[in-house]
C-alpha cells in the first residue's frame, strides 16, 4: 500500500484500484474543532479536483477535493456519529471516503510522505 | 481544502495592528487572525474546550481591539441623548447601560456599552463608552460630526480591556480586589491594584457573570498574568467568544445588526427606556415610534437547526417556497450540543415555534423559531 498527500492537505492510499482519502492531521489542527462531515453519495463519480465533501468545524465550513478522478464506493459511517474522529485520528479512522481509481496516472503527481513534511514545515 | 466562509473576516487590505498583549497571546499557543484590524488569537487549546472552560470556570478575553471614549464637558448628558436612544440623564454614577448609534433612518451603526464615571476615575471624566473595534473610527467620526464643541471626547487608545467571564469570575477577581465582590450586574467602579488604576464594570458578552476591566496598556500584560495565575482561569480566544455569545443571544455588530436593520426588529427596544420613547430627540427617534406602534418589517429570531449540519451566516431561510430571511450568525453551539443560529425573518413568520427551512449547499434543513438565550443568562442580579 502506498500512501500519496496533496497541496489541500488530503492523503490518498491506494491498494490496487481502491484509494482511501481522507484529510491530514495538518489540516485538522489547522480546522480545529470538528462537528459535521458532509460526504459524498456512494456511487457519485468525480473528476479530479471537484468538490466531494464538506467539513464543518465549530468556527467555518471548509470544502474537500476529490484528489483524483474516480467513483465512491464506501464513505466512513462512523464519522455520521462522531465527526470529532478527524480531530483524534484524522490518518486512520477518520478517513472520508474510498474511490475506485479512474485514472491511476493521477498519483504520478502527488507527494509521499518525506515530500509533504516538507511542504508542511514551509507554511 | 479550502475555507469558504470564516467568521473572523481575515482582512489583507490594511497592515494589522497589534495588541498590546501580542507576545503574550503568542507564548500562551495562540492562533493569530485578523480581527477588526488588529492580530487577534482566535483560539489556544481549541474552540470547544475554551467554550466549555468558560462555562464552567473563568476565561479571560483580550478585547482590547474594542474602543474606549470618553466624554466630558458642559452639556455632555444632553449631548449624548441626542446621540443615543438610551436614558443618560437618568444614568446614575458607576451604573452602565446598553445602548446603540442610529442613524437618521434609525439604522444600527454600532452597539455600545455607556456608563457614567465616578469619584476620580480617568481624571474625572463624566461618561465612559465601549463601541466595536471594527467600527471605532467611524463611530468616533460620526460623534465628531453630531457633538457639539463644548462636550470633548478622548479616545484612549493607550488602554487596553480585558473580559473575565464565567462563574468563577467573581471568586477569581475577588482574589485579587475583594472589593470587586460587591459589583453587581451593569455597575462599575474604580479599583486599585498594586498601584493601577482599573475601571471595572460587571458586564460582558458572554452570558456568563463576569467583567470588563479597563486597564492602561503598559500594566495589562501583568493583571493578564496574575489572572492566569489563578486556578479558575485560562485565555479565551475570539472563536469561543463568539460561540459564547450566540449561544446567550448576544447580537453581533456587523453581523446580526447594521445599518439596514432597526432596534425595535433586533429586539433590543429595552435599550429605550420610555421617556427617551416618549420625548425623542435622537437621531433615528421616528423609525423607533413607528415600529412601535406599526411592527417592524423583519425580526432578530433565534433559530434550532434540526441534525447536525450548522447554517451559517448567509444562508437563505425559507417558509416552503418563499425566501423570508437569512442567518446572520450561525454554527455549532457546544453547550446546547447542537447547531443554532440567529437570523432576521418578516414580521408574519417570527413567531416562537414557526416551522422554517434554512438552504445549506442545496439542500434544505428544518429550523424553528426558538427563544433566546440558547442557554440561560447566569448575571449577578440582586437577590
Amino acid at each position: 500500500m502506498s500512501r500519496y498527500f496533496t497541496d489541500e492537505h488530503e492523503w490518498i492510499d491506494v491498494e490496487g484500484e481502491i484509494a482511501t482519502v481522507g484529510i491530514t492531521d495538518y489540516a485538522q489542527e489547522q480546522l480545529g474543532d470538528i462537528v459535521f462531515v458532509e460526504l459524498p453519495a456512494e456511487g457519485s463519480n468525480f473528476e479530479k479536483g471537484d468538490d466531494a465533501a464538506v467539513v464543518e468545524s465549530v468556527k467555518a465550513a471548509s470544502d474537500v477535493y476529490a484528489p483524483i478522478s474516480g467513483e465512491v464506493i464506501e464513505t466512513n459511517s462512523a464519522l455520521e456519529d462522531e465527526p470529532a474522529l478527524v480531530n483524534s485520528d484524522a490518518e486512520e479512522d477518520g478517513w472520508f471516503f474510498k474511490l475506485r481509481i479512474a485514472d491511476a496516472s493521477e498519483l504520478e503527481g502527488l507527494m509521499n510522505e518525506a515530500a509533504y513534511k516538507k511542504f508542511v514545515d514551509s507554511l | 481544502m479550502s475555507g469558504n466562509d470564516d467568521i473572523t473576516h481575515i482582512e489583507e487590505e490594511l497592515p494589522l495592528r497589534e495588541l498590546p498583549l501580542d507576545a503574550w497571546h503568542r507564548a500562551k499557543g495562540a492562533r493569530m487572525v485578523g480581527f477588526a484590524g488588529y492580530q487577534m488569537p482566535i483560539q489556544y487549546e481549541g474552540i470547544m474546550a475554551e467554550h466549555s472552560w468558560t462555562r464552567e470556570h473563568a476565561g479571560l478575553f483580550d478585547v482590547s481591539h474594542m474602543g474606549q471614549l470618553l466624554f466630558s464637558g458642559e452639556g455632555v448628558d444632553e449631548a449624548l441623548e441626542r446621540l443615543l436612544p438610551s436614558d443618560i440623564k437618568g444614568l446614575k454614577p458607576f451604573r452602565q447601560r446598553y445602548s446603540m448609534l442610529l442613524d437618521e433612518e434609525g439604522g444600527i451603526l454600532d452597539d455600545l456599552m455607556v456608563s457614567r464615571l465616578g469619584g476620580d476615575a480617568f481624571d474625572g471624566a463624566a461618561i465612559y463608552m465601549v463601541v466595536n473595534g471594527a467600527t471605532k473610527y467611524d463611530d468616533i467620526g460620526w460623534m465628531i460630526e453630531h457633538l457639539p464643541d463644548e462636550v470633548v471626547m478622548n479616545h484612549m487608545d493607550e488602554q487596553a480591556l480585558l473580559a473575565l467571564q464565567g462563574p468563577e469570575a467573581g471568586e477569581a477577581l475577588a482574589s485579587l480586589i475583594p472589593q470587586t465582590a460587591d459589583l453587581l450586574f451593569m455597575q462599575s467602579g474604580l479599583f486599585n491594584w498594586r498601584g493601577v488604576d482599573l475601571w471595572i464594570s460587571r458586564s460582558g458578552y458572554t452570558g456568563e457573570d463576569g467583567f470588563e476591566i479597563s486597564v492602561p496598556a503598559e500594566d495589562v500584560r501583568l493583571l493578564a498574568d496574575a489572572l492566569c495565575d489563578l486556578p479558575q482561569v485560562k485565555p479565551i480566544g475570539l472563536g469561543a467568544r463568539d460561540s459564547l455569545r450566540l449561544e446567550a443571544g448576544l447580537p453581533l455588530y456587523g453581523h446580526d445588526l447594521t445599518p439596514a436593520v432597526s432596534t425595535i426588529g433586533a429586539d433590543l427596544g429595552f435599550a429605550i427606556q420610555k421617556r427617551r420613547r416618549e420625548e425623542g430627540g435622537f437621531i433615528g427617534h421616528g423609525r423607533v415610534m413607528k415600529e412601535l406602534a406599526d411592527g417592524p418589517g423583519s425580526k432578530r429570531v433565534g433559530l434550532k437547526i434540526e441534525g447536525r449540519l450548522p447554517a451559517r451566516e448567509g444562508a437563505p431561510i425559507y417558509a416552503g417556497g418563499a425566501q423570508v430571511g437569512e442567518v446572520t450568525s450561525g454554527g455549532f453551539a457546544p453547550t446546547v450540543g447542537a447547531p443554532i443560529a440567529m437570523g432576521w425573518v418578516s414580521l408574519p413568520h417570527s413567531a416562537l415555534d414557526t416551522a422554517l427551512e434554512i438552504e445549506v449547499r442545496g439542500k434544505r434543513i428544518a429550523a424553528t423559531v426558538a427563544p433566546m438565550p440558547f442557554v440561560p443568562h447566569r448575571y449577578r442580579r440582586k437577590a
